[in-house]
C-alpha cells in the first residue's frame, strides 16, 4: 500500500500542475456507504465491487445505459453449436499497460476465476472448456446446452496473462494470501475507460481516463475520485455541501431535504430486487411457533391467508413513502422472462384471510417467530414491523427479530441449517434472467440437481426442478418464456413465497451532473456527464 | 523502580491477554463473516470450504491460541474485508488516528486548562460564568451531536471547511501526515474540536475544582501573607500543586481521546482506526476487530505505565515515600 499512498502523494503533488493543462478536466466525485472490496475482478460476486471495476476491466459483453446487452470485448458471438458459443474479439484493445488484447487472456481469465478463493467459480461452471481459435476468437464449450450464456458473462471481466504472471497475480486475490495480499487486490491493468491511478482501501479510490481507450465514451469524465462514507447524515452533508456530486444511497426520509436543497435532487428509480416474504414448508413442526405436532405453514389455505392479509399499499405508502412498486412475481419487470399477466398481487382482503385460517383449523390464529435484516434492505426492519401488525388483524401473532446483516443470514442461510419459520429476503437476479431465482428460490432444495439453496422455507415442487433444467438449456425464447411462465405460475398458485414489491433506488445527485440509474444500484462512470 | 517497572509490565501482559480473551469470546456473537465474503450465487459447498479454509469451524481455544501466538509475534492474520494483512491496514490507518488525537488533545489542554485557572480565579466574572455555561453543553451534548450540528452549520450552511475525510495527505516514509496541506488542516479542525469539547471541558472542571481547594489551604494563604506577587503565588504554588489529579486524568483521557475517535471518526468518515473497526464489526472481519482491541489495550497500558513514572517526576513526595519505605 505505501506505493499507493506514494502515489496519491505524488498526485497531490502533481495536482495543480494537472489541473492547470487541459481546460476540459472534469473531475467526478461520489460517494457509497461502502467501499469497493477488492480491484480484484475475479475474487468477489458483489454488485457494487463488479460495478466499480467495471471502468477499468471489461468483459466480452457488457450492457448500455438502457440495460440492452452491447459488445464489449468480443465485437459480436454466435452458437455456432448448442454446446458452443463462439466470441470473436474486437482488434486493436490494448491493456492499460501496452501489451495487446488476445484469445488467450480470455482463456487466462476463465483459468484464473477456477482457482482457489474465486467467488466467480459460479460463473467458471459455466463454461466447460475455453478453446482458442485464433488471436481473436475463442469458443466456449459449455456442460449443457446453454442459451443465456452471454447474459451471464457481463460480469466476467478479462485480465492481461503476462501482467499477472510477471506480478505473481496468477492466483485470484484470496483470504489466506502470503504476506504482501495478492498484487491485483491493489493494482489494476484492465482494457477500460480509465486507469487506476490510486487505491486506499477503504478511504479513497482515484481512477482517471485512460486516453488510448477503444471505444468512445458517452460520458466526460476525466478523473473520478470515489470515497466510502459510511454514515448516512454525513454522505448526505457531502452531497448538499458540494464536496461530493453524488452519494448513494441516500435515506428515503431525506428524499424532501434534498429535493428543498440547492442544487443538488434525489434521483429515484426501481431496483431490480425484489422483496419477498419465506415460509417454512417443509418441517413437521415448525421451530418458532406455539403449534405443535404440525406445520401450519404447510396447508395452502394458511399460505394464501397471509398473502390476503398483508396491505401492500399501505407498506407503500406509509412505509416506503410511495417509493416501492408492488410485486406479484418473484421477478422485477427489468428481468428477462418477466411478465405483467403475472405480476397482479391477490386482494388484500381481512375477512377472507380471517376464513381461510379458520377453515385450515385455526380460527385464533397461532403465534409464528418472523426473522428480519435491520440493516439490508431499505427499510427492512419497518417492513417486518408493518407485515408483523398486518397479520396480528387476522389472529397471527407474529414476534420479530430483526438482526443485523451478519447475524440475519448467519441464522437462516443453508449453512445454518434454515434455521427459520419465518423472514424476510431480497433478491436481483445477477444475470438478469429469470432462470436464477427459479432455480435459487424456487426449485426443492437438497436434491441432486444442487439447486434451491436459497430456498430458506424449503417450499417443494418437483416440477419447477425439471423446468428450471429445461429452462436452462432451451434455446427456443418463446418455447423458455412459456416454461419460465409455467414455473411461475405453479410458484404462485402454491404460494411458494410472498412477494412484496420492488424496492427503490435512492441516490442523490448534483444538478450539475448527467448520469444513468441502472436498476441494479450500479453508477457506470462511462455515462457520467459533468457540466 | 526497575523492579516497579518489571511487576507493571507483567501486570500488562496479563490485562492484554484478559482482553483478547474477553474480544475473542464476544466474536461468536457479530455473526457469521462468511456471508459478507461470498455473493448471493457461492454454492453452499464453496461456503463450507471457507469457513474450513479461515478455521472458523475450530474449537474456541484453538482459534484463541492461534491468534495469541501469532499475535505476539505482531502477527495479526488476513483482514478478511480489505483481503491485505491487518499489520499494513492499521499501519496504514494509524497516522490518521493518532494526528486527530494528537491535536485534540493538545486543544482540550491548550485551552481547557487556562479556562480552569481563569475559572478558579475570578469566579464571579461575567466571562467565568460564560466558560461554566459552554461547559455544560460540553459536558453534556453527545459527541455525534457535536459532530453533525458542526457539519451542518460550517460545512452544509456555511461551507467553509470539508464535511469529510482528511483533505490531501502528504507522506513521510510510512507516516502520512494532513499537517503540511491546506486542505489536511482545514479538514482536522471540525473533528478535532468534536473531539476536543468533551476532554476540553473535563480538564477545565477539574482544574477549576483543584485550584479552588488549593486556594483555600493554608500555605496559599501565608503566601499570599509574604507579601508574594498574586501571579506567583497562583501560578508557583497552587497551580503546580493541582497538576497531580490533572496528569492522571489528562494521562488516562489521551487513551480514550485514541479509544474513543471512533465516533468522531465515523461522523467525519475519517479514515482511522476507529473507522476501520466500526466498518470491520459491520462485516465481522475478526482479524482487524482483535487487532484493534489489542493494540486500544496495548495504549491504554502504555499511557497508565508513563502516568505512573509521571508520578515520581511530578510529585516528590512519592519517591520520599518510598525511599522510607525501602529504608532500614
Amino acid at each position: 500500500m505505501r506505493t499507493g499512498v506514494k502515489a496519491a502523494a505524488a498526485a497531490a503533488a502533481l495536482g495543480g500542475v494537472i489541473a492547470a493543462a487541459p481546460a476540459q478536466s472534469e473531475t467526478f466525485r461520489w460517494a457509497f456507504q461502502g467501499d469497493v472490496q477488492s480491484m480484484d475482478p475475479h475474487s468477489l460476486f458483489e454488485t457494487m465491487t463488479l460495478g466499480f471495476q467495471r471502468s477499468i476491466y471489461e468483459g466480452l459483453v457488457a450492457r448500455d445505459e438502457n440495460m440492452e446487452l452491447i459488445g464489449a470485448l468480443a465485437e459480436r458471438w454466435e452458437n455456432i453449436e448448442p454446446n458452443t458459443w463462439r466470441f470473436h474479439l474486437r482488434k486493436g484493445v490494448k491493456f492499460h499497460d501496452g501489451s495487446d488484447f488476445a484469445a488467450d487472456d480470455v482463456a487466462f481469465s476463465v483459468e484464473r476465476i477456477r482457482s482457489e478463493g474465486s467467488d466467480l467459480k459460479v460463473v467458471a461452471q459455466l463454461i466447460q472448456e475455453a478453446r482458442v481459435v485464433d488471436d481473436h476468437t475463442i469458443d466456449f464449450i459449455t456442460p449443457a446446452p446453454n442459451p443465456i450464456l452471454p447474459l451471464q458473462l457481463e460480469i466476467f471481466y478479462i485480465m492481461d496473462r503476462e501482467w499477472a504472471e510477471r506480478n505473481n497475480a496468477v492466483e485470484v486475490t484470496n483470504l489466506k494470501g502470503g504476506d504482501e495480499g495478492n498484487y491485483a487486490n491493489l493494482h489494476a491493468n484492465g482494457t477500460g475507460p480509465f486507469t487506476l491511478e490510486s487505491r486506499q482501501s477503504g478511504v479513497k479510490t482515484v481512477l482517471v481516463a485512460n486516453p488510448d481507450y477503444w471505444g468512445e465514451m458517452k460520458g466526460n469524465v476525466t478523473e473520478g475520485v470515489f470515497t466510502p462514507i459510511s454514515q448516512d447524515a454525513t454522505r448526505v452533508a457531502a452531497l448538499i455541501s458540494g464536496n461530493v456530486h453524488m452519494a448513494y444511497p441516500v435515506p428515503v426520509q431525506d428524499w424532501q431535504r434534498l429535493a428543498d436543497a440547492e442544487g443538488v435532487k434525489p434521483l429515484t428509480g426501481p431496483e431490480a430486487r425484489t422483496i419477498f416474504l419465506g415460509l417454512d414448508q417443509i418441517r413437521d413442526e415448525l421451530l418458532y411457533s406455539n403449534v405443535k405436532g404440525k406445520n401450519p405453514l404447510k396447508d395452502l389455505r394458511v399460505r394464501q391467508a397471509f398473502v390476503h392479509a398483508i396491505d401492500i399499499e399501505a407498506i407503500k405508502k406509509k412505509v416506503m413513502r410511495g417509493a416501492s412498486v408492488p410485486a406479484g412475481l418473484m421477478v422485477a419487470p427489468q428481468i428477462n422472462g418477466f411478465t405483467d399477466a403475472l405480476n397482479d398481487r391477490p386482494a388484500y382482503d381481512v375477512a377472507k384471510a380471517k376464513e381461510l385460517l379458520a377453515e385450515a383449523g385455526y380460527p385464533d390464529g397461532f403465534e409464528l417467530t418472523m426473522d428480519c435484516p435491520n440493516d439490508r434492505y431499505v427499510n427492512d426492519e419497518r417492513i417486518c414491523q408493518a407485515a408483523a401488525s398486518m397479520l396480528a388483524k387476522v389472529g397471527v401473532k407474529v414476534t420479530l427479530l430483526a438482526q443485523t446483516k451478519s447475524k440475519y443470514f448467519g441464522k437462516v442461510l443453508a449453512q445454518n441449517g434454515y434455521d427459520t419459520s419465518f423472514y424476510l429476503l431480497g433478491w436481483t437476479p445477477s444475470t438478469f434472467d429469470s432462470h436464477n431465482p427459479i432455480s435459487a428460490l424456487m426449485a426443492c432444495r437438497g436434491g441432486e440437481d444442487r439447486i434451491g439453496a436459497f430456498n430458506l422455507g424449503g417450499y417443494c415442487n418437483p416440477r419447477i426442478n425439471e423446468l428450471a433444467a429445461m429452462i436452462q438449456s432451451e434455446t427456443d425464447q418463446a418455447k423458455r418464456q412459456t416454461m419460465i411462465e409455467e414455473a411461475f405460475r405453479i410458484h404462485r398458485d402454491e404460494v411458494g413465497h410472498i412477494p412484496l414489491h420492488q424496492q427503490p433506488l435512492s441516490w442523490g445527485v448534483s444538478e450539475q451532473v448527467d448520469l444513468v440509474q441502472r436498476p441494479d444500484n450500479v453508477l457506470d462512470l462511462r455515462y457520467v456527464t459533468v457540466q | 523502580m526497575p523492579a516497579f517497572l518489571l511487576r507493571r509490565l507483567l501486570q500488562s501482559v496479563v490485562v492484554m491477554l484478559t482482553v483478547a480473551l474477553i474480544a475473542f469470546a464476544l466474536f461468536r456473537y457479530v455473526g457469521d463473516p462468511v456471508n459478507n465474503l461470498v455473493g448471493q450465487d457461492t454454492t453452499l459447498e464453496e461456503r463450507e470450504e471457507l469457513r474450513e479454509r479461515l478455521g472458523l469451524n475450530d474449537a474456541f481455544i484453538v482459534q484463541f491460541a492461534r491468534f495469541v501466538r501469532d499475535a505476539s509475534i505482531g502477527e495479526f492474520g488476513f483482514s478478511y474485508q480489505h483481503r491485505r494483512p491487518v499489520r499494513e491496514l492499521v499501519a496504514e490507518r494509524l497516522p490518521a488516528t493518532l494526528e486527530l488525537s494528537l491535536v485534540s488533545a493538545l486543544l482540550a489542554l491548550l485551552v481547557g486548562a487556562p479556562m480552569g485557572v481563569y475559572t478558579a480565579l475570578r469566579r464571579h466574572g461575567i466571562l467565568s460564568r460564560g466558560f461554566m455555561t459552554l461547559s455544560l453543553v460540553g459536558v453534556s451534548l453527545p459527541t455525534f451531536l457535536i459532530g453533525i450540528l458542526l457539519i451542518l452549520f460550517f460545512g452544509v450552511i456555511l461551507r467553509w471547511l470539508p464535511t469529510f475525510g482528511r483533505g490531501e495527505v502528504v507522506a513521510l516514509g510510512w507516516w502520512t501526515t494532513g499537517f503540511l496541506t491546506a486542505s489536511g488542516l482545514k479538514s482536522l479542525i471540525m473533528p478535532s474540536i468534536t473531539l476536543a469539547l468533551f476532554q476540553m471541558t473535563l480538564i477545565m472542571r477539574l482544574i477549576r475544582a483543584e485550584m479552588l481547594e488549593v486556594l483555600r489551604t493554608d500555605f496559599i494563604k501565608f503566601a499570599h501573607a509574604r507579601g508574594l506577587p498574586a501571579r506567583s503565588v497562583h501560578f508557583r504554588h497552587a497551580l503546580k500543586n493541582t497538576m497531580v489529579p490533572v496528569i492522571t486524568i489528562t494521562g488516562l483521557q489521551l487513551g480514550s481521546i485514541i479509544a474513543f475517535a471512533i465516533i468522531t471518526e465515523s461522523v467525519f468518515q475519517w479514515p482511522g482506526m476507529g473507522l476501520l473497526f466500526i466498518q470491520a464489526i459491520g462485516e465481522v472481519d475478526i482479524p482487524v476487530m482483535a487487532a484493534y482491541l489489542v493494540l486500544i489495550a496495548f495504549f491504554f497500558v502504555a499511557i497508565n505505565l508513563v502516568v505512573d513514572i509521571l508520578y515520581f517526576v511530578v510529585d516528590p513526595r512519592l519517591r520520599a515515600d518510598r525511599a522510607t519505605a525501602n529504608g532500614p
